[in-house]
C-alpha cells in the first residue's frame, strides 16, 4: 500500500462507520490516479444538482438560458473547491453526496443573492407598508385594516430599532429583498442578518403586545 | 388569515431556533434523517435546527433543495 493510499484509508477508518458509496468516494478523492476521474464525475453531479436547483428556484423564471447555465456552471465549479478544501473536515455523519450537494445549494444561494442586483425588481407604487398583509399571505384585507396594521407597525419599528435593525427590517419586509441578496450588498452573512431579523421580530411584537395590538400568549385581543 | 394574525406568525420567534448558522453545518445530516425516516424523526433529533427551517426563507430554500436532490426529485 503507498502512503497515500495508507493515508487515505486511515482517513476513512478515522471517520467511523461509513456507507460503502460514501468509503468509496473518500477513497477515489483521495487517491492519486485515481482522484482526478473521481474529481470530473463529482464534478458533473454536482453541475446536475446545481442546474436542477436553479430550475427549481427559477419558477417563475428569475434565471434561464444561457444566465442559468453559467450561474449552474460557477456554483459547481465553487462547490467542488470547497469540498476539495473541506474533504478532511467530511465526518461521515451523512451519505457524501448529501454533504457534497449542500455546496452546491449554498453555492446557488449565494449565486442568487449576488444576480439579484443585476436586474432588480422595479418598486410598486403605493405604499409598501399597507402591502405588508398581503407579503405575509394573509386574505385580502380591508383598507382601513392595513393602514392601522402598517401605522402600528411603522410606530414600533421606529420606536425600538436600531438604526441598523431598522435598515435591514425595511429592505427584507417592507422593500422585499430577499436576505441572500441584501447580504451580498451589505458585506455581512445571512446569519448575521437572520440573527437581527430575529431580535427586531421580538422586539416589535413586545412592543405591539405592550400596545393592545397583539395577545401575549396568541390570538387577537 | 387576517392582517394580524399574519403578522403575529411573522413575528413569533422560537426560543430553541438556532440560527443559520449551526443550521447549515447539520443540514446534510438532517436531511438524510429526514429522506431515511421521516421529517418527525429529523425534528426529534434536531428540533432547534427544525425550528429554523420553519422560520428562515433561505435555509428552507437549502432544505429543499437539498432534500429534493438526494432524493431525486428535483427536476
Amino acid at each position: 500500500m503507498s502512503s497515500a493510499e495508507f493515508a487515505a484509508a486511515a482517513s476513512v477508518r478515522s471517520r467511523g462507520p461509513l456507507d460503502e458509496e460514501s468509503r468509496e468516494w473518500l477513497r477515489c478523492l483521495t487517491v492519486p490516479g485515481e482522484r482526478e476521474r473521481a474529481l470530473a464525475r463529482l464534478h458533473q453531479l454536482l453541475l446536475r444538482a446545481a442546474h436542477a436547483e436553479l430550475r427549481r428556484r427559477s419558477r417563475p423564471a428569475v434565471v434561464e438560458g444561457r444566465e442559468q447555465d453559467d450561474l449552474a456552471h460557477q456554483a459547481a465549479d465553487d462547490a467542488l473547491l470547497a469540498i476539495v478544501g473541506k474533504l478532511d473536515r467530511f465526518r461521515g455523519e451523512s451519505r457524501f453526496t448529501t454533504w457534497a450537494y449542500k455546496f452546491v445549494m449554498l453555492e446557488v444561494s449565494a449565486k442568487l443573492g449576488r444576480h439579484y442586483w443585476r436586474n432588480p425588481p422595479v418598486p410598486m407604487s403605493g405604499d409598501a407598508w399597507e402591502r405588508i398583509p398581503d407579503r405575509l399571505g394573509a386574505d385580502p384585507a380591508e383598507h382601513a385594516e392595513s393602514r392601522e396594521l402598517a401605522a402600528a407597525l411603522r410606530q414600533a419599528v421606529t420606536e425600538v430599532l436600531s438604526e441598523r435593525q431598522r435598515q435591514v427590517f425595511i429592505a427584507i419586509v417592507i422593500d422585499g429583498v430577499p436576505l441572500d441578496a441584501l447580504a451580498f450588498e451589505l458585506g455581512s452573512t445571512r446569519n448575521a442578518l437572520y440573527k437581527m431579523m430575529f431580535d427586531a421580530r421580538r422586539k416589535i411584537r413586545a412592543h405591539l403586545v405592550a400596545h393592545g395590538y397583539l395577545d401575549a400568549e396568541g390570538g387577537m385581543p | 388569515m387576517t392582517g394580524w394574525q399574519a403578522l403575529d406568525e411573522f413575528l413569533r420567534t422560537d426560543p430553541r431556533d438556532v440560527g443559520c448558522e449551526r443550521a447549515i453545518e447539520v443540514l446534510d445530516i438532517y436531511v438524510d434523517v429526514v429522506s431515511a425516516d421521516g421529517a418527525e424523526a429529523a425534528e426529534h433529533r434536531f428540533p432547534g435546527v427544525a425550528a429554523h427551517l420553519r422560520a428562515c426563507g433561505p435555509c428552507g430554500e437549502d432544505f429543499d433543495g437539498l432534500l429534493a436532490a438526494v432524493t431525486g426529485t428535483a427536476s
